[in-house]
């Protein structure tokens, strides 16, 4: 790989061990990824707060210094950690202080967490605590190359920011944040950042709702996989909240990083540009059909109708998202077997608090929680068989992670089931 | 299959290998070095978050086809990584905990599993100049030489 001087002094430990050991990963992983170069980046957004078993017994070892030569830089060294030298913020973690008492969480997972954001504080580390950095101040501008982890923010840095940044993983922000450097491959570069895969929507789909924006992400992410789709034909102009829930579903559902929508996402005027040339002669139709069998994929795992927990905010809810939350509570009461939750950047929970949407959430039995997700957290209320979400990546991942039952619809009906505590949403033509 | 580029087998070895149908493949280096083992052969991609424990080294999604199998000890072969980012860190705990592969042989490689193969540090091949996943089956032996980029299979 070709190194700039200062690369070369920095892993040649001119700038202390920590950032060689930083540097060394970044070749190591540079030249995994067949990079000629690094780029420069000044804007990471990756883990080091999250509690696990792993990270326990390293703290206990050798501290949070030693925790993250071994996490965040896949280094074997013994160093104190520098503060950042760019700016580096911390994604979504386990839950705080605000989960005791109300899931079967683990207090010393809150008490490592808290001790960790105050380590990771004093070294520069902006403690955004959420998924969805990009709604909390962190919105990198079009072309800027970043560092970030996170499928569902890295998809809307890339497709509707036109930021660049792949699908980081620990090591290599943890590298990057000490070095402002991320090897120059993928996403990075202009020939990696066209269209593959042409998606029309058929008119009668109805695509204009927050629904059904996840839903065709879904459908474009299965088909994409880790490739490009672009989106054309007819549907409503999307807003934030649905092209989060697209970019989310579509990360999901494949492994997709870089989504065009000509006229709606930055990157591609028209449809010619975002294949960068002759457009595909086939495109793949998603009509009725398409979205009916999307909807029963994420319905499947769905069997009783008797829903014990809602969840509402994967990705995390936007202010706007939980004012339409506590406008379909208002003035209702949860079924007395029913937990509704809603998960918010803290920093959003500060204005839902102002703007008195908590207090009408909170007032009919639900809760407005910050930081984390039932999936992240591996938790839920106790004694929680099925469970109802407007998100159609929980809906995916939920299931699976807690081993229980999913019903996906819409924030509406999802708000039904937590009053009535029955399922009876369905999909409307 | 391309064999012309392999090195030629020492001839103590000819009889034992002569027995057997090998096949080399040539593949660009993910992570240098030499690994020796028997080939676990997924058809579909693997997840790291939600698709592994790292504690046992299994496959822990439901609907996988290798939901249940141990990798540890194992040349694990697969399409490709997919879902969160959290993939290298889980494949990163496999190493921490004793559980990770032998080496790796991956279809297509991705920032997500070039990063996991790395701190898995383990021998690691992508771009075969054939479908690995196609021509490779779980029992087959397996030798990655990630120094010079080429991969050995003996076909059980």
């Amino acid at each position: 790989m070709l190194l700039t001087d200062d690369e070369k002094r920095m892993r040649d430990g001119a700038e202390g061990p920590a950032v060689a050991a930083a540097m060394d990963l970044l070749l190591r992983y540079g030249r995994a990824v067949g990079a000629e170069r690094l780029c420069d980046i000044r804007n990471v957004a990756g883990t080091m707060t999250q509690p696990s078993p792993v990270k326990a017994a390293l703290v206990k070892e050798g501290g949070w210094d030693k925790a993250f030569a071994v996490i965040n830089l896949d280094s074997d060294g013994d160093f104190a950690i520098p503060d950042m030298r760019v700016p580096t913020c911390q994604l979504q973690h386990g839950f705080g202080p605000d989960a005791l008492g109300i899931m079967p969480y683990p207090k010393q997972s809150i008490e490592l967490q808290a001790d960790a954001e105050a380590f990771y504080g004093r070294h520069g580390v902006n403690i955004l605590a959420t998924c969805t950095p990009y709604q909390v101040g962190n919105l990198p501008t079009f072309g800027e190359h970043c560092a970030w982890m996170e499928s569902s923010a890295v998809i809307y840095a890339n497709s509707v920011l036109g930021a660049r940044t792949n699908c980081e993983g620990i090591a290599s922000t943890g590298a990057a944040s000490l070095t402002g450097k991320v090897p120059c491959a993928g996403n990075h570069r202009d020939e990696n950042r066209h269209g593959t895969h042409l998606v029309e929507v058929d008119p009668r789909t109805g695509v204009d709702n927050f629904l059904d924006w996840g839903m065709l992400g879904y459908f474009a992410g299965g088909i994409a996989g880790e490739d490009h789709p672009v989106i054309t034909g007819d549907f409503g102009r999307p807003d934030i909240n649905e092209l989060k829930h697209f970019g989310a579903a579509a990360a999901t559902s494949g492994g997709v990083e870089l989504y065009h929508i000509p006229g709606i996402t930055p990157e591609a005027l028209t449809t010619e540009a975002a294949f960068g040339g002759a457009v595909p002669a086939d495109g793949y139709w998603y009509g009725p059909a398409q979205r009916r069998h999307v909807y029963e994929t994420l319905n499947e795992i769905g069997g009783s109708p008797d829903v014990d927990f809602v969840l509402l905010g994967c990705p995390h809810a936007s202010v706007d998202q939980v004012r339409q939350a506590a406008a379909a509570l208002e003035g209702r009461s949860l079924s007395a077997g029913t937990e509704l939750w809603i998960m918010v950047p803290r920093a959003l929970r500060e204005i839902a608090d102002r703007s008195g949407y908590t207090a009408v959430i909170t007032r009919a039995g639900g809760r407005v929680l910050t930081d984390s997700c039932p999936a992240m957290s591996r938790t839920a209320p106790a004694g929680t068989r099925v469970f109802a979400t407007d998100s159609a990546k929980q809906a995916h991942y939920l299931p699976a992670i807690l081993g229980i039952e999913a019903w996906f619809g819409t924030t509406e009906e999802c708000v039904d089931a937590a009053v009535t505590g029955r399922w009876r949403g369905e999909l409307r033509p | 299959m391309s064999t012309p580029s392999s090195p030629p087998p020492s001839p103590a070895a000819l009889p034992w290998l002569a027995a057997r149908n090998k096949l080399t493949l040539r593949g660009r280096i993910v992570v240098p070095g030499i690994a020796v083992g028997e080939a676990m052969v997924s058809p579909e991609p693997i997840s790291g978050w939600g698709g592994i424990d790292p504690a046992k080294g299994t496959i822990i999604e439901r609907r996988h086809a290798l939901y249940g199998a141990c990798f540890t000890g194992k040349i694990l072969v697969f399409p490709s990584a997919k879902g969160s980012s959290g993939w290298a860190g889980f494949f990163q705990a496999t190493r921490l905990q004793g559980t990770a592969p032998l080496g790796m042989v991956i279809a297509r490689v991705s920032a997500k599993s070039a990063l996991g193969a790395v701190v898995t540090r383990v021998p690691t091949l992508t771009d075969l100049d054939d479908d690995p996943c196609l021509v490779i089956a779980t029992g087959d032996y397996v030798r990655i030489d990630a120094d010079s980029g080429y991969l050995e299979v003996y076909k059980a």
